[in-house]
C-alpha cells in the first residue's frame, strides 16, 4: 500500500472546478515532484492532503494517507496527523513564522502538542532539530525572533517545524522559490538529506523543472487542475511524450531570438560578428528610430520630441549620425572577424577606460574582461553616444547607519554599496547578478534617483542624477524607466490601464492633450503586444504575464534610453517568462533601449544580456561577457552562483548517469 | 529598550511643554478679567488694581508663565478664584471620582469587547458574527446619556438596586461608593466596547489570513488554540491604540454622564470653572489631563514593544 494515495480528487468553489480528477501516489521514502504553472492546482492538491483548504472549497474523491481516509477524517483526527505524520513547508519564509513568538517556542509548540512532552523536553528536542537544519545554538539560540533571521534561515526554521516529529510525509510547496539560487541549493540539499535520513516521503511542489529533475524520483505534471503526465523523472522529462511536458521543458530553457546574437549561440560562433556582443545593434536601432520618427511621430505630434526644440534638434543630429553610421557599422561588422584586434586597439586609445572603465577586475579575470570591453566598445562606436556612455556610475558608495548603540555615540555604518563603477552604452543589455542582500537593488534605486549615494556620482544620459535636486530630475527620469518584479503589486487596482500606462507622461515638460495621450498609450500597448482597446480595462482583468507587459508599456512610453528591470520575470510562470523575455529582446532590438537587468537568475541573464556584472557584499567582483562569465566564472561569488543555478539539462544527465 | 524608553520620555516631555504654552496662551487671549469678575461690576479701580497685583495679573506674561509652570512642578496649581481653595485640592477631590470611574469603565469595555471581537472573527460570515456585529452597531449608535437614563429607570427606579445618582464619597465605605459608580461606568463603557469589539474583530480577521496561522495549523494545533496563541497577540496593536485613546477620553470627556448621575468629577469641575472664568482651575485641570494622556501614550508605546518584538529595536 502506498503512503499517500490520491484518487480522482476533485475540488470546486461553487460551480467552478479547481481540480478535475487528480490521481497520484507516493511511496514511503520516495520523492515526488509535482510540477505545473500557477493555477494548475498543485498547491490546492497539497492543501487538500492537509485538509487546510480555504473554507469555500468542496473536495470529493479519495485521499488515503497511511490507510487513513483523509477526506472523511474528523478535525480532531486531522490535528493528530498534521505536524506529526504529515509536515508541510511553505513558499514564503518571510511570512510563514509568527513574528511575536521566538523560534524556540514555534518549533517546540508542535512537539509539546503531539508528544505531551514537558516544556524543557520539547525545547531540548527543538534545539536538536534547529542544530540539524543548520542553525547552531551559538548563533541561533531558541530565544531568537523571526525578524532577527534572514529568509534562508527562516526557511530552515520552517523546515525544523515540519520535520521535528519525523513525519512520514513531508509536503514542500515551492520551498525555495522566494530564495536566491545559492540558498535554494542549500535548502534543497537539506530537504534531501532529511528525507533520506528519516525515510520520509516528499511531495515537492515546484514550477521549476530543473529543481524537480534534480530532486525527485518521479514527477507528476499538472495543468488546469488535471494531471497531464506522470512517471519516472528522467524518462518523463527526456522523452517528453506529452506535448505539455515538451512545452514546459522548452519554455524553461528558452533563449530569446536576439538577432545576430543568436547566430553566435546556435552556430559555430567563430565569426567576428557573432563574437561581438550586440550592445547596440546599430542597424536595428537606426531602422527603428528613423522609420518611426518619420511615420508615427510626425503624425501623432508626440510631445516627446516635437515640443522640445533644443532636444529635437539634438535628436535630429543624433539620427543623422546614426544613419551615417549604419553603413560604417555594417562594414565594421564585416571586418570584425579579421580585425577585432585592431578595432579594439583603436578604441582603447580613443577612450582609455571604455566600457568597464572603473571596474576593478575580479582577479585573473581582468585581462579577459578588458578584451571584452574593447570589443563591446568597438561595436558601440557605431553610434553617436560613443563619446558619452548612457549610464555612468563612478565610485558609488551607499552607507546606511546601523542601529544606535548609545544615545551619544555616532552609529557605525553598514556599507550596502561599496565603491562601484561601471558604464552602460546606449542599447546595451547588461545583467547585474548577485545573491539577495548583495546591494544590487540599492544600486538600482540610486541609478533611478530614488535614493542618493553617500559618495560617488551617477550620470544618466548626461544628467548628474546623484547631484541634481528633485525638481531638475525630470529629463533624467524621462530617459530611464523601471520594471518591477511583481506585476500584481505595482499597479493601483482602481486605475484603468490608460491611466497606468500614461503615468510617466507627467515627466514631459508640456502635458500632452488627452488625444495625444491616448495615442501614446495605444502605441506603447501595441509595442508590447497588447491591443490599444485594452486601455479601458482594469489590471485585474489581465493575467500575470499580460500585467508585466503593461508595466513594460508604462516603462517605454517616454521612449527611455535605459530601462532598469528588477527581477522582471521571476514572478512569472516559465512559459510566460519566455514570452516576456522575448518581448524584452524585441524592444531592445527595435527601440534600441538599454537594459540593466537585476536578477539572481542566471538563465535570465544568459538569455537576454550581453554583459554581466557579479555583485557581492556591495562590490562588483566580476564583469565580462555573459557567456564568458557564466561558462568560466572566476570569482568565488560568480562560481557559487553558477554552481548553484538549477539546470534542467545537467540535472537530467546526472539522473540518467545515476540510473546507469 | 532603554534607548527606546528614553526617546519616548523625551517626546512626552516636549509634548507637555508645548501643551502648557498653548494652554497658557489661549487663556490669555480669552476675554474676561478674572479680577473684575471676582469683585463685580461696581468695584473701585483701586480695589481692582490691588486684587490684580495680589493675583499676579500685573506681571509680564513670561514671568507669569514661568511662575505658573514652576508652581505646578512643586504641586502648587494656584488658588481657585471662585472656590478660594487650592486648585490641587479641587483636582484631588474630583479625581478620586473620575479616575476610578475611568478605570472601571475601561476594564468593563475591554472585558466585553475583546471576547466579542474574537468570537465574531472566528465565526466570520456566520449568524453569530452578524448578530454580534449588529449589536455593536447599536452600541455605537445609542447616545450614552440616553442609555444612562434607561439604566437609571431600570436599576434605580424600577428594581431599586442602585442609587440613581450622587456620590457618597469614599469615606462612606468602598461598597456604597462603588455602587454609585457602576451605572455611570456601564453607560460609559457601552459605546467604547462597541468600537473596540469592531476593531478587535477586523484586526483578528486580518491576522487570521496570515501565513503563520496556516503554519501553526499545519503543526496540528486546533483552530481554537491557534486563535488564542497565535492570532490574538498579533492583533493587539490596533486594539491597544484604540484603548489608549479611549482611556484619555474617559478621564475628561465624561461630563455628560457626570451630569446625568450628579457625580462630582473632573468633567464638571472644568465645565463650571469655564463658565465662571476660573481660569486657574481650567489651566490646572487641562495640564493634568495633558500629562495623563502623555503617560497613557507612553504606556501604550511600551505595551506595543512588549507585544511585538520587532518594535523593540526601532528606537
Amino acid at each position: 500500500m502506498s503512503l499517500l494515495e490520491i484518487e480522482n480528487l476533485r475540488l470546486d468553489i461553487g460551480s467552478l472546478p479547481i481540480l478535475k480528477g487528480v490521481s497520484l501516489s507516493l511511496e514511503q521514502g520516495e520523492v515526488m515532484g509535482l510540477v505545473g504553472e500557477s493555477g494548475s492546482g498543485k498547491s490546492m492538491t497539497a492543501l487538500a492532503v492537509m485538509q487546510l483548504l480555504p473554507i469555500a472549497m468542496r473536495a470529493s474523491g479519495r485521499i488515503t494517507f497511511d490507510g487513513i481516509d483523509i477526506l472523511g477524517a474528523p478535525e480532531a483526527a486531522m490535528n493528530r496527523l498534521r505536524g506529526n505524520e504529515i509536515g508541510m513547508v511553505f513558499q514564503e519564509p518571510m511570512t510563514a513564522l509568527n513574528p511575536v513568538k521566538t523560534i524556540g517556542e514555534q518549533v517546540a509548540e508542535g512537539i509539546r502538542w503531539h508528544t505531551r512532552a514537558s516544556r524543557a523536553e520539547a525545547e531540548e528536542r527543538a534545539r536538536k532539530m534547529l542544530d540539524r537544519v543548520g542553525l547552531p545554538e551559538s548563533k541561533f539560540p531558541l530565544t531568537r525572533y523571526p525578524h532577527e533571521l534572514s529568509g534562508g534561515q527562516r526557511q530552515r526554521v520552517v523546515i525544523a517545524i515540519a520535520c521535528a516529529l519525523a513525519p512520514k510525509l513531508l509536503i514542500a510547496d515551492e520551498p525555495t522559490t522566494a530564495l536566491d539560487v545559492v540558498l535554494q541549493k542549500q535548502i534543497l540539499e537539506l530537504l534531501r538529506d532529511l528525507v533520506d535520513e528519516r525515510k520520509m516521503g516528499l511531495l515537492l511542489i515546484s514550477h521549476d523543472l530543473a529543481v524537480v529533475a534534480d530532486m525527485s524520483d518521479r514527477v507528476t505534471i499538472m495543468r488546469h487542475g488535471e494531471v497531464m503526465e506522470a512517471g519516472e523523472t528522467a524518462r518523463t522529462l527526456t522523452q517528453q511524450a506529452h506535448p505539455y511536458t515538451r512545452q514546459l521543458a522548452l519554455a524553461s530553457m528558452h533563449v530569446p531570438d536576439r538577432g545576430r546574437k543568436d547566430a553566435a549561440i546556435g552556430g559555430a560562433a567563430t565569426t567576428g560578428a557573432g563574437l561581438v556582443p550586440p550592445p547596440l545593434t546599430p542597424p536595428h536601432k537606426g531602422e527603428g528610430n528613423v522609420g518611426e520618427t518619420a511615420s508615427t511621430h510626425s503624425s501623432t505630434k508626440s510631445p516627446l520630441r516635437d515640443e522640445e526644440p533644443a532636444s529635437a534638434a539634438e535628436d535630429a543630429h543624433a539620427r543623422l549620425e546614426e544613419k551615417g553610421d549604419i553603413s560604417s557599422t555594417n562594414s565594421s561588422e564585416h571586418t570584425a572577424s579579421s580585425a577585432t584586434g585592431t578595432i579594439r586597439e583603436g578604441v582603447s586609445s580613443k577612450s582609455p577606460s571604455p566600457l568597464w572603465g572603473g571596474v576593478r577586475g575580479g582577479g585573473n579575470n581582468t585581462s579577459s574582461s578588458e578584451g571584452v570591453s574593447g570589443q563591446a566598445v568597438s561595436a558601440g562606436q557605431g553610434v553617436s553616444t560613443a563619446s558619452r556612455p548612457l549610464l555612468s556610475v563612478r565610485n558609488v558608495v551607499r552607507d546606511y547607519p546601523n542601529r544606535r548603540t548609545s544615545l551619544f555615540r555616532v552609529p557605525d555604518v553598514f556599507r550596502a554599496v561599496d565603491d562601484v563603477s561601471f558604464q552602460i552604452a546606449g542599447g546595451q543589455s547588461v545583467a547585474l547578478v548577485g545573491r539577495s542582500g548583495c546591494g544590487k537593488s540599492t544600486l538600482a534605486r540610486m541609478i533611478l534617483a530614488l535614493d542618493r549615494p553617500t559618495s560617488g556620482s551617477i550620470n544618466v544620459d548626461g544628467h548628474e542624477v546623484s547631484a541634481l535636486p528633485e525638481a531638475q530630475l525630470k529629463p533624467a527620469r524621462r530617459s530611464m524607466q523601471v520594471v518591477f518584479q511583481d506585476p500584481y503589486g505595482s499597479f493601483n487596482p482602481r486605475h484603468k490601464v490608460e491611466r497606468l500606462v500614461a503615468e510617466p507622461l507627467h515627466l514631459l515638460d508640456e502635458a500632452p492633450s488627452p488625444a495625444e495621450r491616448r495615442e501614446l498609450v495605444a502605441d506603447a500597448l501595441d509595442k508590447v503586444g497588447l491591443k490599444p482597446s485594452d486601455m479601458g480595462k482594469y489590471p485585474h482583468e489581465f493575467s500575470g504575464g499580460q500585467r508585466q507587459r503593461i508595466s513594460i508599456a508604462r516603462a517605454i512610453i517616454t521612449r527611455p534610453k535605459l530601462i532598469v528591470a528588477d527581477e522582471p520575470v521571476s514572478a512569472l510562470d516559465v512559459s510566460i517568462r519566455a514570452q516576456v523575455l522575448d518581448l524584452f529582446a524585441d524592444l531592445n532590438a527595435r527601440l534600441g533601449v538599454a537594459y540593466l537587468f537585476i536578477t539572481h537568475d542566471l538563465t535570465v541573464a544568459r538569455a537576454i544580456t550581453d554583459e554581466v556584472m557579479v555583485m557581492q557584499e556591495g562590490r562588483i567582483v566580476e564583469t565580462g561577457r555573459t557567456d564568458e562569465v557564466l561558462d568560466h566564472p572566476q570569482s568565488d561569488a560568480a562560481k557559487a552562483l553558477v554552481e548553484a543555478a538549477p539546470d534542467l539539462q545537467r540535472a537530467l544527465e546526472r539522473r540518467l548517469a545515476r540510473l546507469g | 529598550m532603554s534607548a527606546f524608553l528614553a526617546r519616548r520620555l523625551l517626546i512626552g516631555l516636549v509634548t507637555v511643554i508645548v501643551a502648557s504654552i498653548v494652554v497658557f496662551a489661549v487663556l490669555e487671549i480669552v476675554p474676561g478679567d478674572p479680577a473684575l469678575l471676582m469683585l463685580g461690576m461696581n468695584a473701585t479701580p483701586e480695589a481692582l488694581a490691588t486684587l490684580r497685583s495680589q493675583m499676579g495679573l500685573d506681571q509680564p506674561i513670561p514671568v507669569r508663565y514661568l511662575s505658573w509652570i514652576g508652581g505646578m512642578l512643586m504641586g502648587d496649581f494656584g488658588r481657585s478664584w471662585t472656590y478660594s481653595s487650592p486648585v490641587i485640592d479641587l483636582i484631588v477631590e474630583r479625581g478620586i471620582v473620575s479616575l476610578p470611574l475611568a478605570v472601571i469603565s475601561l476594564i468593563l469595555s475591554t472585558a466585553i469587547a475583546i471576547p466579542v471581537g474574537i468570537f465574531a472573527a472566528s465565526r466570520r460570515g456566520r449568524a453569530a458574527d452578524a448578530i454580534s456585529m449588529g449589536a455593536t452597531q447599536v452600541g455605537v449608535a445609542i447616545p450614552n446619556f440616553w442609555f444612562a437614563l434607561l439604566l437609571v429607570y431600570v436599576f434605580a427606579v424600577w428594581l431599586r438596586l442602585l442609587p440613581a445618582g450622587g456620590f457618597p464619597g469614599w469615606g462612606a465605605g468602598i461598597w456604597p461608593a462603588f455602587k454609585a459608580l457602576i451605572m455611570p461606568a456601564i453607560a460609559l463603557a457601552l459605546p467604547q466596547a462597541a468600537i473596540l469589539a469592531r476593531v478587535t474583530r477586523s484586526a483578528m480577521l486580518e491576522v487570521l489570513g496570515e501565513d503563520y496561522i496556516r503554519t501553526a495549523r499545519a503543526k496540528g494545533i486546533p483552530r481554537r488554540k491557534v486563535l488564542w496563541r497565535h492570532a490574538l497577540r498579533n492583533a493587539m496593536i490596533p486594539v491597544l491604540t484604540i484603548l489608549g485613546l479611549q482611556f484619555a477620553f474617559l478621564l475628561a470627556g465624561t461630563i455628560i454622564i457626570e451630569n446625568v448621575f450628579y457625580l462630582p468629577g473632573l468633567g464638571r469641575l472644568v465645565f463650571q470653572a469655564i463658565t465662571q472664568r476660573d481660569l486657574i482651575v481650567v489651566e490646572g485641570v487641562v495640564m493634568l489631563l495633558v500629562a495623563s494622556v502623555v503617560i497613557v501614550n507612553l504606556v501604550v508605546d511600551i505595551l506595543y514593544a512588549v507585544v511585538d518584538p520587532r518594535l523593540r529595536v526601532k528606537a
